[in-house]
């Protein structure tokens, strides 16, 4: 009786416990936004810098949540070295770039600095693909039928083995990113500040979002992946090739991380072999916060998430007088993928995977 | 799985012969480049196994060919020459890819984009010629690959002696120079000058090896010393092995002592690492979770110890190490609590992603300025005193008395998971790891039995922390990376999971060694990468797996057992 | 008042209606069989019962406390026990350790008590192995408690399973095709030894059966499933005799 007693105590705190941690986060949340704005710190111009930051980095979290949340669809593993296929294509970006502004094409004129950018990004997506396809063959595709968790360290084994191979052949240290001048200047409007280069980021990642959206839905590949997605035995036996259509989607979620390595490095202008790791979580938590296995949500996850580490910092913590708040960006969202995890766990909107199939 | 594995080799040999040849020549090839553009030939060749000749780096590129040569000549068609043939093929094919290298490099220079493509490795490759010798590799290549050929043809009684010989004379050499140091000052000098140069064997030394090497053991085979062991009655195998036991406690006692300076750090690290093991083994080996984030209550033990006992700046207490580290122990298993109960509900795949995010954010807030003002931020906090209070010089001084600390908590540690693994708690965890739905639906609840075996690891993983920080006497942002965890969670997983014996193994070879040896510290990392993928692909129960899952896999299947889930459910 | 009672259950995933408004009573100590052909929603009824699957609709009621939203653990707890249609035992566990953890809720040492090897707790393990003992006996699978329950033929799995189940010392137990696989002989062993439970034990028992022999010899009633709809329950002559059924279960007849 007594230990009857016992369990149905700790069973109580369990679950208090998990509501005050919901109060305490909303709280933070609540308490730290009204402090700062009645404080008055920061200008509207300054917030608007904010989203729009948010906006870019947020579209790179989103095209690479796209590999973690299609092959999470297709096989119910987390591909933890996605984020190194996105450093690859970062890496294969930067030698082409180089390339280009040794031959003087990179600076020549606006439209040839264009011109280079896409060369890069099918760069970049070559190396990507290439690097996810090796993976997937010589990591994943023998664990397909194991345990959960089996592929899960064997792809963190890839992870490593990647993030070493390539410091191994380029070196520990940092490069810098070949300028290109013409995305470093300022977009001519007199209401916000805007970089050229956030705008290509923008649109370039909603222009691919788009076209894989179309070939997963339109197109008979897509729809061989989606059947898959479903069941891979009736898929099998309708005639699909479950092998192929799993390569595919390794392939095309790695060329869509590759295009983002190169949009990230255009962002930031440097890139080192670790480059992939922290962008490489940060997107699986935005694959989960939209619903992994889920294409839009994914894509929603992925801006949701740059905005909250864009403005959060400034706006949840600055209040409380935290000193430099910029530091804890990754600290808001590394909370938001436990708080998704805990208390939605089918993200934003909702798990594609249904109850007898988890 | 391998039974598949090897209907598919006999398939594709019976299809082409020799084109099975060529690809394994052509893997090899790949392979030695790759070790050659990754760094991992020209670094290693900084450490000579037999002075003045032979160095790791060759041996890494000689092994690429030997490898190839070998699996050549077992898809070779029926016969010895037959067998020589492919092998000597497939290694001049893997050797001709070096060559390749040689002359692209020599001609175009691929340094701006691969960093490792220098004179220097060409030069290794060559033997000095440069461009000239660009045929050497390949020639080597077919040398060493229809020798792995003909020795894979002989009869185990030949090849195994031969091996063992080979294995023996790169094990010396690597250990050469820690051997020779303390044996110059002893009667054994002159053995160890006959033996061995300031790095590595000496040409001479190298050949007494491999003929001792290959002496002992076909002695050894002769007199059948296993066999004999394993006729005997268990009382007397018993009464051989305590005598082997007690004299390998003894090794392991007075290691640090006998070895000293460097050396002592590194055991020390190795003995710390042999703790942590112990304690994830519970979370991991035992109940299943993988915990990324060890490195979170690994930094609430080392922060805690450095409060409370530093007399420095950020010190509040000034207590003795030894009044410090029960409460390492004790608010690293809060945070446990803390950071487990919302987390320990969601799927185990998950989970590992949640707890790495744990460990980051504890990193990222164990160096903001937010905490800076307690933790000392990137300067940390430094001055915490050893435990035990010996003037410099005594034989405790240093790292060994945290050796011995480490080693006696690390038998705590595994006192307390032997205990806990024969209880209902131990066989709550093994079920949940086995099938958690199942063990849910026998009454057991899930997240409080999750939570002790979470609670638990991270306690001891904040008894690692603790004596850390005594080991280096300073606690700073810095020390609390990503690889702490990493590297606990490779130990086990390479070890086997929940053994003991084969934590310790893990943490010797994958701490110990790579500390020993600078040059392979860099490239551990990439190690730890292959070694994840490879034993998930062929041993997913560890190299010293425990003793129930060796039986498990290991038993020949006589009986189809249809409710059984597949090999591999080790992890699962 | 019935030992369970199941009203309007309805459980659906995604579009499929896998189990639509059942309504389902089993009294103290009888042994009911749930039939139908596959897919008729049998398994998933037995899921929402052990709390595998939340229920969409309606209510579940065991021994006067409705169950259907509470979790699996808690279920156990309350005295249900259940097999699964493909064996689920811990395959890297001996025969007797899988028992034992059947016996988990029934024993009371703490995580101390077990490091520290108290008095309580080595008299707790004894009387659990004492127990788990007595249980493979029951079974029939004395003598073979050490070894891995992957190891043992199939037979002798399902017994294993069923002595798991038991260890909760429950008051309902939900079998899942108990036969399935088996031989004639072996089909007849279980047969009597799960008439056996329920005479010796006092065990009330769920049965999901294919074997029609098994379900006509064992049943006290019958209830029939198709597409997750109850179209028949009785007594074994009443639902033998019953048309729908015959259309249903076995087909209709080719003409």
């Amino acid at each position: 009786m007594y230990a009857r007693w016992v369990e149905r105590l700790t069973d109580a705190s369990i679950s208090g416990f998990l509501w005050a941690f919901r109060i305490v986060i909303i709280l933070v949340v609540v308490v730290g936004s009204a402090l700062t704005l009645t404080q008055g710190k920061y200008s509207v111009a300054t917030w608007i810098d904010l989203a729009l930051n948010g906006l870019s980095i947020g579209s790179i979290y989103a095209l690479i949540a796209l590999g973690y949340t299609m092959v999470y669809g297709i096989l119910g593993m987390i591909n933890f070295a996605h984020g190194e296929i996105f450093m690859a294509g970062a890496f294969g970006g930067y030698f082409a770039a180089v390339g280009l502004a040794q031959a003087g094409f990179l600076n020549l004129n606006p439209l040839t600095a264009l011109l280079s950018v896409v060369i890069m990004i099918a760069v970049a997506m070559a190396v990507s693909t290439t690097l996810a396809v090796l993976v997937e063959r010589i990591a994943y595709r023998p664990l397909r039928n194991a345990p959960r968790l089996v592929p899960l360290i064997s792809a963190i084994g890839a992870s490593f083995f990647l993030q070493y191979t390539f410091r191994g052949f380029f070196g520990p240290g940092i490069y810098a990113y070949p300028a290109i001048d013409v995305l470093g200047q300022a977009v001519p409007l007199s209401f916000i500040r805007l970089r050229w280069v956030d705008v290509l980021v923008v649109v370039s990642a909603l222009v691919m979002m788009a076209g894989l959206y179309l070939f997963v839905m339109r197109t008979k590949v897509g729809t061989a992946i989606r059947a898959v997605s479903e069941d891979k035995d009736i898929a099998a036996l309708m005639g699909i090739d479950v092998n192929r259509v799993i390569v595919t989607t390794f392939a095309v979620g790695a060329a869509m991380a590759g295009a983002a390595g190169v949009l990230y490095a255009l962002m930031f202008r440097q890139i080192f072999f670790f480059t992939g790791f922290v962008p490489g979580i940060k997107a699986f938590t935005a694959a989960v916060v939209g619903g992994i296995g889920n294409v839009p949500g994914a894509m929603l996850g992925g801006l949701f998430l740059g905005e909250a580490e864009s403005i959060g910092p400034t706006l949840f913590l600055d209040g409380f007088g935290v000193p430099s708040p910029n530091q804890l960006r990754d600290v808001i969202a590394f909370t938001m993928l436990v708080l998704v995890l805990v208390f939605r766990p089918s993200g934003l909107l909702g798990e594609r995977v249904t109850e007898h199939k988890a | 799985m391998t039974d598949a594995r090897s209907a598919v080799m006999v398939a594709t040999t019976t299809r082409h012969p020799w084109g099975g040849v060529v690809r394994v020549g052509l893997l090899g090839g790949v392979v030695a480049v790759y070790l050659c553009l990754v760094g991992i030939v020209p670094t290693f060749a900084e450490r000579p196994l037999i002075s003045g000749a032979i160095s790791l780096g060759h041996t890494a590129i000689a092994l690429a060919a030997v490898f190839s040569g070998y699996l050549a000549a077992r898809r070779a068609p029926a016969g010895n020459v037959q067998a020589v043939t492919a092998g000597a093929l497939a290694g001049a094919i893997a050797g001709s890819a070096l060559a390749l290298l040689v002359v692209v490099g020599e001609v175009v220079d691929v340094r701006a984009v691969m960093l490792q493509a220098s004179p220097v490795l060409y030069d290794l490759l060559t033997f000095g010629m440069g461009l000239a010798g660009f045929w050497i590799p390949a020639v080597a290549g077919a040398v060493l690959g229809g020798a792995a050929a003909a020795v894979s043809t002989l009869p185990s009684s030949a090849r195994l002696p031969l091996l063992s010989g080979l294995v023996w004379v790169v094990v010396l050499g690597l250990f050469a120079g820690l051997l020779r140091t303390p044996m110059l000052t002893g009667a054994l000098s002159g053995v160890a000058r006959f033996m061995f140069a300031s790095d590595g064997l000496t040409p001479i030394g190298a050949v007494v090896t491999f003929v001792v090497a290959i002496g002992a053991t076909v002695l050894q085979r002769r007199v059948l010393i296993r066999q004999r062991i394993a006729k005997m009655p268990a009382a007397r195998r018993r009464a051989l092995l305590a005598p082997a036991l007690v004299a390998g406690l003894l090794v392991v006692l007075v290691l640090p002592l006998s070895l000293g300076g460097f050396f002592s750090q590194v055991v020390a690290l190795a003995a710390l690492y042999v703790l942590m093991g112990f304690g994830l083994n519970i979370t991991l080996g035992l109940a299943g979770l993988l915990d990324l984030g060890f490195v979170a209550f690994f930094a609430v033990g080392a922060y805690t110890v450095g409060l409370l006992t530093s007399p420095g700046e950020f010190g509040i207490a000034q207590w003795p190490f030894w009044a410090a580290i029960p409460f390492a122990a004790l608010i690293a298993m809060a945070f446990g609590a803390f950071l487990g109960l919302p987390i320990l509900g969601i799927r185990g795949d998950y989970l590992a992603i949640a707890t790495l995010g744990f460990g980051e954010i504890i990193r990222i807030l164990a160096g903001s300025d937010l905490l800076k003002q307690w933790l000392g931020g990137p300067r940390g906090i430094l001055n915490i005193p050893k435990p035990i209070d010996v003037p410099p010089g005594s034989l405790l001084a240093g790292p060994n008395q945290i050796y011995y600390i480490a080693l006696a908590c690390a038998a705590l540690v595994a006192f307390v998971a032997w205990r806990l693994r024969g209880s209902r708690l131990g066989r709550a965890w093994i079920a949940i790891r086995e099938d958690e739905d199942v063990a849910q639906a026998l009454g057991i609840d899930l997240v409080q039995t999750k939570l002790l075996a979470y609670m638990l690891g991270a306690a001891f993983a904040g008894l690692g922390g603790g004596i850390f920080s005594a080991l280096v006497g300073s606690i700073v942002s810095s020390s609390i990376q990503l690889f702490v965890s990493i590297n606990v969670v490779a130990i086990i997983i390479v070890g086997g999971m929940g053994s003991i014996p084969g934590v310790v193994v893990g943490a010797v070879f994958l701490i110990g060694v790579p500390e020993l040896f600078r040059e392979l510290s860099s490239y551990r990392f990439l190690f730890y990468g292959i070694a994840l993928i490879a034993m998930m692909r062929y041993r997913p129960e560890g190299l010293l797996p425990s003793r129930i899952v060796r039986r498990e896999l290991h038993v020949p299947d006589e009986v189809a057992s249809p409710g059984a889930p597949a090999n591999g459910s080790v992890a699962g | 008042m019935p030992l369970l009672l199941a009203e309007g259950v309805t459980k659906r995933f995604g579009g499929l209606v896998a189990v639509s408004h059942l309504d389902f009573e089993i009294e103290q100590g009888g042994i009911v069989s749930v039939i139908g052909p596959n897919g008729a929603g049998k398994t998933t009824f037995f899921n929402c019962i052990a709390g595998f699957n939340r229920i969409d609709e309606g209510r579940i009621i065991f021994d006067g406390l409705p169950i259907y939203h509470l979790r699996r653990d808690k279920i156990a707890h309350l005295g249900i026990s259940r097999t699964y249609q493909n064996i689920r035992l811990f395959a890297n566990m001996t025969a007797l350790e899988n028992i034992l953890v059947g016996l988990h809720h029934h024993l009371r040492s703490t995580w101390i008590g077990a490091v520290l090897g108290t008095r309580h707790v080595r008299e707790d393990e004894a009387r659990a192995h004492q127990e788990a003992r007595r249980l493979l006996q029951f079974v029939g699978l004395q003598g073979k408690g050490d070894m891995l329950a992957s190891k043992l033929p199939y037979g002798d799995q399902r017994r294993l399973e069923i002595a798991r189940a038991l260890a909760n010392n429950p008051r309902l137990l939900l079998l899942d095709e108990p036969t399935a696989g088996m031989n004639p002989a072996e089909t007849q062993q279980m047969t009597e030894f799960i008439r056996r439970l329920r005479d010796e034990l006092g065990i009330t028992i769920l049965l999901i059966e294919h074997e029609m022999r098994v379900v006509m010899g064992l049943s006290d009633r019958i209830t029939v499933l198709d597409h997750g709809e109850r179209i028949a329950e009785g007594t074994p002559e009443q639902v033998r005799a019953n048309p729908r059924v015959i259309e249903a279960y076995l087909g209709t007849p080719a003409t």
